[in-house]
């Protein structure tokens, strides 16, 4: 039949040689590796069948060559995908665009003689070869980007119509394209709109997004393809518009349980990035995908019979919670029903949720906590009565009169509990010394100095025990001769805390060993509470104002005394004889009148002296800044950004000055103060000096000073005037006027648009969790030659912007066993002035004079340009 | 992309392996056969486990683990899609795709794998266009090849992979030209003890059963398509005009097909056909507890409400149920602790009602929560969101087709809390 003169005929016969040979080829490719001289055999059989009329014919010719793994045909290979390339029929050129990465991977040299194949089947303006066409120039010359820019329109214009796994392709292709090529739109929206580049950048993108939505819908079909759909949105689209697929990623929800798998865990990923993407659908996600909002539905699933289940389903309630802000108080409701259930696992799961949820607002749930302390003595599960006692130590300021009690209970068994909550303890100890209440954060230390032994601190743990048992026959002895050791102890600690502020803390440091000691006393009895938390009141309105004027004193003061001790917190394994001696003490609440007495006026006047060093303190530095800022010219003080103009066409030389004074704007907070200096150098008085037509970017407000009425000469005046700057380093413009005018354009260096805010090590770390993706910034430094300790590491940072230090030493108390800190870590937090986004800046020091620069915040622009300002300064 | 498939089946024998790169060693399975027993229950096996070299990306289908070996990065949802597609390609030749029939078809199934896939980038996967090449088994054509001598692989040329319309084979030539179309739609529900309704929505797909000869382009638009919130469409439906108009328009691929799925939101009300009156106790003392169960219907737009089944899953300690039931027939399974009520047609008059008492196994505690209660059912000429189909046009050819629409309302998954 083959030699028929008809075609039909002939093709008949070929249709059923291919169709008899199929399994033989399946055979071939498979073979062909290891019997290389039998593959070639077949070889010219598939060279004729290239040239035969029939297009079906040629394309299954050239797949079974290019299948065949035979280096020697390599040359062959080439020729027929090149002659392929140019065939009239698309379907052959899609076989083409198959064979070329086969081909490259028998053979990589070929790359480039490939490569332009693949640049010819890219220009191909059929659907059939463009999946195919890009599959090839992924798989083989991915970073010629170059390549596509001709063909990008016309692929975006075929997509919707090429079939499914070519969408794909082309989908992850272009997501991959558009994000090296094109600005990112988010980035743009809060950049103003000026440039004539973005503009067509924006049209561009639009056009991109046009053709994405459509293939967005087509493609809804096939999970696969809304998945890279769902990508490519997720990584190019603005904000806006993301909305789109959240929808179909959800109904993905009921296909496959791999399929679901899968979308899961993107939409885990996605919503990470993008927070409240999916929240208009989170009843879709309800049981099936364990990530509920509702406790109602959940609580019946708790009441499910797999525990696993329950104890997941738990901890999904309390991510819910931290999530979603609005839920959370449903959310603890039920935990807390959930508290009162029969089966222990399901409290003891609660008990950890809940703990999470109170860190995050503990103020209102003081009852919770209460209740949960009642619990405590029937929970048996570890995990759940240490976090119990985590929680009663974190926020004993709540429930001053069950803390006590509670620790009382917890020191009894300490011995027979398991080892996570033996640690716990010892958290809370810890914790519980960096309370705002003296007398808690005193009992703790000492309880703690007691019940773990530790290694280095063995001295003072020997004295400790004397103390006590001297204490017993003697209680009307004052410990006084006892105390002398102690501050040998802790003077090498502060030594290695890196507190510069040293010589001040002698006096509180010392004090506190004096109440530390008088604590012995006064422990034991309880009725002694009520008036320490009065105490307590005062000491924190004493200090209240300092915190909130962005000092960190009371801080770092108190904890460098501190921050020393941890050090020393090693596990040792101690006879545990002693330690019940020293619990036996501790259990037999003991009526001491007198000593008591005595001791508290003692430590009063011990807080008092703390206080008062403090207050010291707090008026030196306001005396220093009032100093720095009303001589403004003065170039030392860094942390006052400072400019000089000099209005020279103008015939009078007026100088003036401005600076960014760094004190908040009183008449509005969103305001950031500028401090102008008026000097007239002229001979002639200056009348009426007043700002005139602030031509101010949109959104940007203005406060004026009030207008000077005379400035004479040779004098000068200062003032301050409020500028919002809307969180950009845009300048802002306005005109001076007396009898003339002049221009006057303040720009503010990014740093300045900021004021410190002040957060804990925990909290910088939380809200820095919450600033990932996008929203940090981070870049590797050399530290300059002059950045060698962290007091110029610091004061370059804060120079820099506008910054509170974040008070160190804490993150050796989040995980225990704490881990030796090798290389400093500097945190520094602040807000920005008008919006009030959290600023996190991160400086880790690396051995070597390295470091790692790391800025998390909100508004990418500001993160970006403080990035660079604070490398330029700690690199100098 | 996809460089090698192992088909694996439960007892965790490897019983079929193609590669479309070079050849890969079965060893490489046996991270899988790992991460397999670490995950105890099959379904529980991670779908993309991570090897030194590969990631394997696996389904669980029928009781075989269908494997795949990938060496580049590649969306795993594109693999698994295509291996589930596999797998469905196997039902639809072999009539179900188990261990034994893939064995017993093992030469189609070398074929097959060799069409879908071309140097592991899909190739051929539409069924019309994999059935032209080869020709799925029947039994006189497996007696006819068997004497004859001759393959089954297809007599024609798949010329369908050359057209722009992939899905549709050319030629087609029908004597009774007909187009059917089910809409078919799913309530998915949680109803809480006291009947209110938890969660609702309505899923539903528009199933096509279309056989028309030559190349028609059909029509078909809905009186209320405003109500579809979430749709998604066979790839032959041109877009475009269901934007601008509303309208499916489409060439439609010949035989049985999924024209579109559509997914009808929570925030508009959903009717609730039936409700269940139940009452499950167990009670502290004599290890025994209570059941009594009435469904009732609600909203059933006049409708009936037939194949009602009520499953239970009951608690461990349930060892049997005597149980009376006043219409239907009743099964306890006291292996997997699954109460089985079917009901059959709901009659409104007299509401059926399963009663009686369960015995628990002694001495162990009894259950600690009831229960929830599963509903199937199906109502027929009912689309239970009020979806109606207005009218088909064809244009393209001449013959005038007969046409149907046929509507269905089914439970999906659909549970009351007790």
């Amino acid at each position: 039949m083959l030699d028929s003169n008809k075609d039909s005929l002939k093709l008949e016969a070929m249709k059923r040689i291919v169709a008899v040979k199929k399994l033989v080829y399946v055979y071939l490719v498979r073979y062909a590796e290891e019997q290389q001289d039998l593959a070639l055999l077949s070889i010219s059989t598939f060279q004729r069948g290239l040239k035969d009329p029939n297009q079906l014919i040629r394309a299954s010719a050239l797949r079974v060559l290019s299948s065949i793994r035979v280096t020697i045909i390599v040359p062959i290979m080439m020729l027929a995908i090149k002659e392929a390339a140019s065939d009239m029929s698309p379907y052959v050129r899609k076989t083409a665009a198959h064979a070329i990465p086969k081909l490259h991977s028998l053979d990589p040299e070929q790359k480039d003689q490939l490569i332009e194949v693949i640049e010819k089947l890219l220009a191909d303006k059929t659907t059939l070869v463009a999946g195919s066409v890009v599959m090839a120039f992924e798989e083989v010359c991915p970073d010629r980007i170059d390549l596509i820019h001709k063909n990008y329109r016309k692929l975006c214009n075929l997509l919707i119509d090429v079939e499914e796994w070519g969408q794909v392709v082309i989908i992850n292709m272009l997501t991959r394209y558009a994000r090296t090529q094109f600005l990112n739109p988010n980035i743009n929206e809060s950049l103003l709109e000026e440039s004539s580049e973005k503009a067509f950048y924006a049209s561009d993108d639009e056009e991109d997004e046009d053709k994405k939505a459509e293939a967005a819908a087509l493609a809804k079909r096939k999970p696969y393809v809304v998945m890279a759909v769902a990508q490519l949105y997720f990584h190019l689209a603005p904000k806006a518009e993301v909305g789109i697929i959240a929808k179909a990623l959800v109904r993905l929800m009921r296909s496959h349980s791999e399929v679901q798998y899968v979308v899961l865990q993107n939409v885990a990923t996605m919503s990470i990035k993008r927070r409240g993407m999916f929240e208009p659908y989170l009843k879709s996600f309800y049981i099936r995908s364990t990530d509920p909002t509702q406790i109602k539905i959940l609580k019946t699933y708790i009441k499910s019979m797999d525990k696993d289940f329950v104890a997941a389903s738990i901890q999904a309630i309390g991510r819910c919670a931290t999530n979603i802000g609005e839920v959370r108080d449903t959310c603890l409701n039920g935990l807390v029903q959930l508290l009162s259930n029969r089966d222990e696992l399901v409290v003891a799961e609660s008990v950890v949720v809940i703990k999470k949820l109170l860190q995050m607002q503990p103020e209102q749930h003081s009852d919770i906590i209460k209740h949960m302390a009642k619990l405590i003595d029937n929970i048996q599960v570890p995990m759940a009565r240490a976090s119990i006692l985590w929680l009663i130590g974190e926020y004993c300021e709540h429930v001053p009169k069950i803390a006590p009690d509670v620790l009382r209970k917890m020191a009894k068994t300490f011995t027979n509990e398991e080892d996570i909550t033996k640690l716990l303890t010892q958290y809370v100890l810890n914790l519980a010394k960096y309370d705002q209440n003296y007398d808690i954060r005193d009992r703790a230390r000492f309880i703690r100095q007691l019940i773990v032994p530790t290694d280095k601190s063995g001295a003072l743990n020997k004295y400790a025990k004397k103390l006590f048992l001297a204490l017993k026959p003697a209680p009307e002895l004052p410990d006084w001769p006892e105390s002398a050791p102690d501050p040998s102890v802790r003077n090498v600690e502060v030594k290695d805390s890196v507190c510069a502020r040293r010589t001040v803390l002698t006096g509180p440091e010392g004090a506190g060993v004096i109440r530390l000691l008088e604590r012995v006393t006064t422990l034991t009895s309880i009725p002694e509470w009520s008036k320490c938390t009065s105490r307590k009141d005062q000491s924190d309105s004493g200090s209240g104002s300092e915190s909130a004027s962005g000092s960190d004193e009371s801080a770092s003061g108190s904890e460098s005394e501190e921050s020393g001790e941890e050090t020393e917190s090693e596990e040792d394994e101690e006879d545990e004889e002693e330690e019940k001696k020293k619990r036996k003490k501790l259990d037999k609440p003991k009526a001491k009148k007198p000593v008591e007495e005595s001791a508290e006026s003692e430590q009063s006047s011990g807080a008092e002296d703390r206080k008062r060093i403090r207050k010291a303190v707090k008026n030196q530095k306001s005396a220093s800044e009032s100093e720095s800022e009303s001589e403004s010219s003065e170039s030392e003080d860094e942390s006052e950004e400072e400019s000089e103009e000099e209005s020279e066409s103008d015939t009078d030389v007026r100088k003036k000055k401005y600076c960014f004074s760094r004190q908040p704007f009183s008449p509005d907070p969103n305001m950031v103060a500028v401090q102008i200096q008026f000097t007239n150098n002229t001979t002639s008085e200056t009348k009426n000096l007043h700002i005139e037509d602030p031509r101010l970017q949109s959104g940007m407000r203005i406060r004026e000073f009030a207008e000077i009425d005379m400035l004479a000469a040779g004098e000068s005046i200062t003032v301050v005037m409020g500028i919002d700057f809307c969180d950009s380093t845009q300048a802002a413009n306005f005109q001076l006027t007396h009898t003339r005018k002049f221009f006057v354009s303040i720009q503010p260096p990014v740093g300045e648009l900021m004021t410190p805010a002040f957060l804990t090590e925990n909290d910088f770390k939380k809200e820095q969790g919450k600033l990932m993706g996008m929203n940090e910034i981070s870049e590797k430094l050399t530290l300059g030659a002059k950045c060698v300790n962290e007091h110029v590491i610091v004061e370059r940072v804060t120079a820099t912007a506008n910054l509170s230090r974040v008070p160190c030493g804490s993150d050796k108390e989040c995980s225990t066993p704490p881990p030796p800190p090798s290389a400093p870590v500097y945190r520094f937090a602040g807000k920005t002035v008008s919006s009030g986004c959290l600023v996190l800046v991160t400086v880790a020091t690396k051995e070597g004079g390295g470091a790692q620069l790391t800025v998390n915040c909100e508004k990418m622009v500001i993160g970006t340009m403080l990035v660079k300002d604070i490398l330029q300064a700690l690199s100098q | 992309m996809i460089h090698s498939l192992f088909l694996i089946n439960n007892a965790g024998d490897l019983f079929l392996e193609k590669h479309w790169k070079s050849v890969i060693s079965r060893s490489v399975c046996d991270y899988f056969f790992e991460a397999r027993e670490k995950a105890v229950e099959p379904d529980n096996v991670p779908p993309v486990i991570r090897t030194p070299h590969h990631y394997l990306i696996n389904i669980y289908r029928e009781k075989i683990f269908f494997v795949s070996v990938i060496q580049t990065e590649v969306p795993p949802l594109f693999v698994i899609e295509f291996l589930h597609r596999v797998a469905e390609t196997f039902q639809d030749y072999f009539g179900e795709c188990s261990e034994t029939t893939i064995k017993d078809n093992v030469v189609i199934v070398y074929e097959l794998l060799e069409e879908m896939l071309d140097n592991g980038f899909p190739l051929a996967t539409e069924s019309n266009i994999l059935k032209e090449l080869i020709r799925p088994p029947t039994i006189l054509r497996t007696m006819v090849n068997t004497i004859t001598g001759s393959s089954n692989v297809g007599e024609t040329l798949p010329t369908g992979q050359l057209s722009t319309i992939p899905w549709r084979r050319a030629g087609v030539k029908y004597t009774n030209n007909e187009a059917y179309f089910d809409v078919v739609e799913e309530i998915d529900a949680i109803l809480d003890k006291s009947g209110t309704t938890v969660f609702a929505e309505i899923q539903g797909v528009i199933d096509a059963c279309v056989k028309l000869s030559g190349m028609p382009d059909l029509t078909l638009s809905f009186m209320n398509p405003r109500l579809l919130d979430d749709v998604s469409f066979h790839p032959c439906v041109r877009y475009k005009r269901w934007e601008s108009e509303r309208v499916i328009s489409f060439i439609p691929p010949d035989g049985n097909f999924q024209l579109m799925s559509y997914h009808i939101s929570a925030q508009n009300l959903v009717a609730i056909p039936v409700y269940v009156k139940q009452n499950i106790s167990f009670f502290e003392t004599g290890s025994s507890g209570r059941l009594d169960i009435t469904v009732g219907p609600k909203q059933t737009m006049g409708k009936t409400v037939e194949c009602l089944v009520v499953t239970v899953h009951m608690p461990k300690v349930v060892l049997s149920a005597n149980l009376n039931a006043t219409q239907g027939t009743y099964n306890y399974d006291p292996v997997t602790k699954i109460l089985v009520w079917d009901i059959g047609k709901l009659n409104s008059q007299k509401l059926p009602n399963l009663k009686g008492s369960l015995s628990l196994q002694s001495g162990a505690p009894k259950p600690e929560e009831n229960p929830s209660l599963n509903i199937d059912l199906k109502i027929q000429q009912l689309a239970i969101s009020g979806l109606k189909v207005n009218r088909l046009d064809m244009y393209g050819e001449k013959y005038k087709p007969f046409k149907g629409v046929k509507y269905v309302t089914k439970a999906g998954k659909f549970q009351v809390r007790t």
